[in-house]
């Protein structure tokens, strides 16, 4: 757990950003803005970059495979685009806003467990051209965040 | 437990439809359409399928997987579905259960693979109580150390599926078209197919086998039995969802090329 954390502060260090110490929970970072279905977004002008949380990877288990949309392909706030794969799983990734994709992450074909690994630096899954920036409004900030998966992971 | 009581005790509702010898193409295409436009919880039990017929994982690669010569050579169908796992192969020897649940209907199992998969081995655990050495071991259920039944899931906003196909018998002959996969479980340790696996069919009776899980399943859920004509009624209008394919003749022959 030292070490994740050790990894949350490099991280945060890099990108300029401060960590929420969450003691041995996941790694949220501030920043960024999450949806229920624990995919981070981070908001640059009008592009998008997003992926899945610490969280949602240490979950899931071992990624051995990441399905990624088409360029060109039209995203929507809540719904599905991509999967990942993991022990005997394939799980829907949902897209946290709305837009179209402008790039995705090639690594992740070769190299998946980038999910795991870094799953906010290189573990970045698709870049999206906004369609409408006010969506971000209905995201959670870290501090929900944090509060949220705390409360889902009490429940079991 | 009959459904009244069960819906008096507060369970939730299960739609039991069971099936025989529908071919598993069919029997996947249900799932995959019953897990994303219904709002239902599914029990499926398919008893056997029509052909011996490859499945593999949602990214499974056949020239990694298969021995495409004679795959190709004896025309078996070869089948990519929409959740993980391995390659088996099917005939109509095996047996199906499938199950596809609202997240908020088993509210004790969490939408990740590792609880989906613990959830199953208990409920399994009853089924096969007294026969000695069932488990769930990584992620097959085994006797002992040989598996007899293989797993997959998809996990999608508020639903999963889970789904086990069972290795009641099996040709030998039929196990020689898949390769030794590259990710294995540790247990296997360096088995090869025949070696690895057994038959259900020395630990337990196929109709017991079969009531035992749907009593199983009736401690959980109320249990409602739906026919396959009726099963229109329960879902959305059917869109392009369907992921799960047969590939064609030309991929496997491409897959054959690029490797050699």
């Amino acid at each position: 757990m030292a070490l994740r954390l050790l990894w949350a502060s490099r991280v945060a260090s890099h990108l300029r950003i401060s960590v929420a110490q969450r003691g041995f929970a996941s790694a949220v970072l501030k920043d960024l803005k999450y949806a229920d279905s624990h995919e981070w977004v981070k908001i640059e002008g009008n592009k998008a970059t997003f992926g899945i949380t610490d969280h949602a990877q240490d979950h899931l288990g071992d990624v051995v495979y990441v399905e990624l949309p088409e360029l060109g392909h039209s995203v929507s706030q809540g719904k599905s685009f991509g999967a990942v794969e993991s022990v005997k799983a394939t799980s829907d990734i949902n897209s946290p806003v709305s837009g179209t994709v402008v790039e995705v992450n090639k690594e992740l074909t070769e190299s998946p467990g980038l999910v795991n690994s870094s799953p906010y630096e290189q573990g970045w899954i698709v870049k999206v051209e906004l369609s409408d920036a006010g969506e971000a409004e209905k995201l959670m900030d870290s501090d929900k965040y944090s509060k949220f998966c705390e409360e889902e992971d009490a429940k079991h | 437990m009959s459904l009244s009581r069960a819906k008096d005790l507060g369970l939730p509702l299960m739609n039991l439809v069971r099936l025989k010898g529908i071919p598993i193409l069919e029997q996947l295409h249900l799932e995959e359409r019953l897990l994303r436009t219904s709002s239902h919880n599914w029990c499926i039990v398919n008893d056997g399928t029509n052909v011996p017929t490859i499945v593999m994982g949602m990214s499974g690669k056949p020239a990694q997987l298969l021995e495409l010569g004679p795959v190709m050579e004896d025309r078996v169908p070869v089948i990519k579905r929409f959740t993980g796992g391995g390659t088996v192969i099917v005939d109509k020897s095996t047996l199906f259960v499938s199950f596809i649940c609202n997240k908020d209907d088993v509210p004790n199992v969490q939408p990740y693979p590792r609880s989906v998969m613990a959830w199953s081995g208990s409920l399994y655990g009853e089924v096969f109580k007294g026969i000695n050495g069932f488990q769930l071991r990584e992620n097959d259920y085994v006797f002992g150390d040989r598996k007899f039944g293989g797993n997959a899931q998809s996990i999608i906003r508020n639903r999963w599926i889970h789904h086990t196909s069972f290795l009641w018998d099996y040709n030998v002959r039929n196990m020689a078209y898949l390769k030794l996969p590259s990710r294995v479980p540790q247990y296997r340790l360096e088995r090869d197919h025949t070696d690895f696996v057994c038959k259900m069919k020395d630990y337990i009776e196929r109709s017991d086998f079969v009531e035992k899980t749907i009593k199983a399943v009736g401690n959980q859920f109320a249990l409602k039995q739906v026919n396959l004509k009726d099963i229109d009624s329960y879902t959305e209008a059917e869109n392009n969802l369907k992921t799960t394919r047969l590939l064609t003749l030309e991929e496997l022959e491409k897959a054959m090329a690029d490797t050699s």
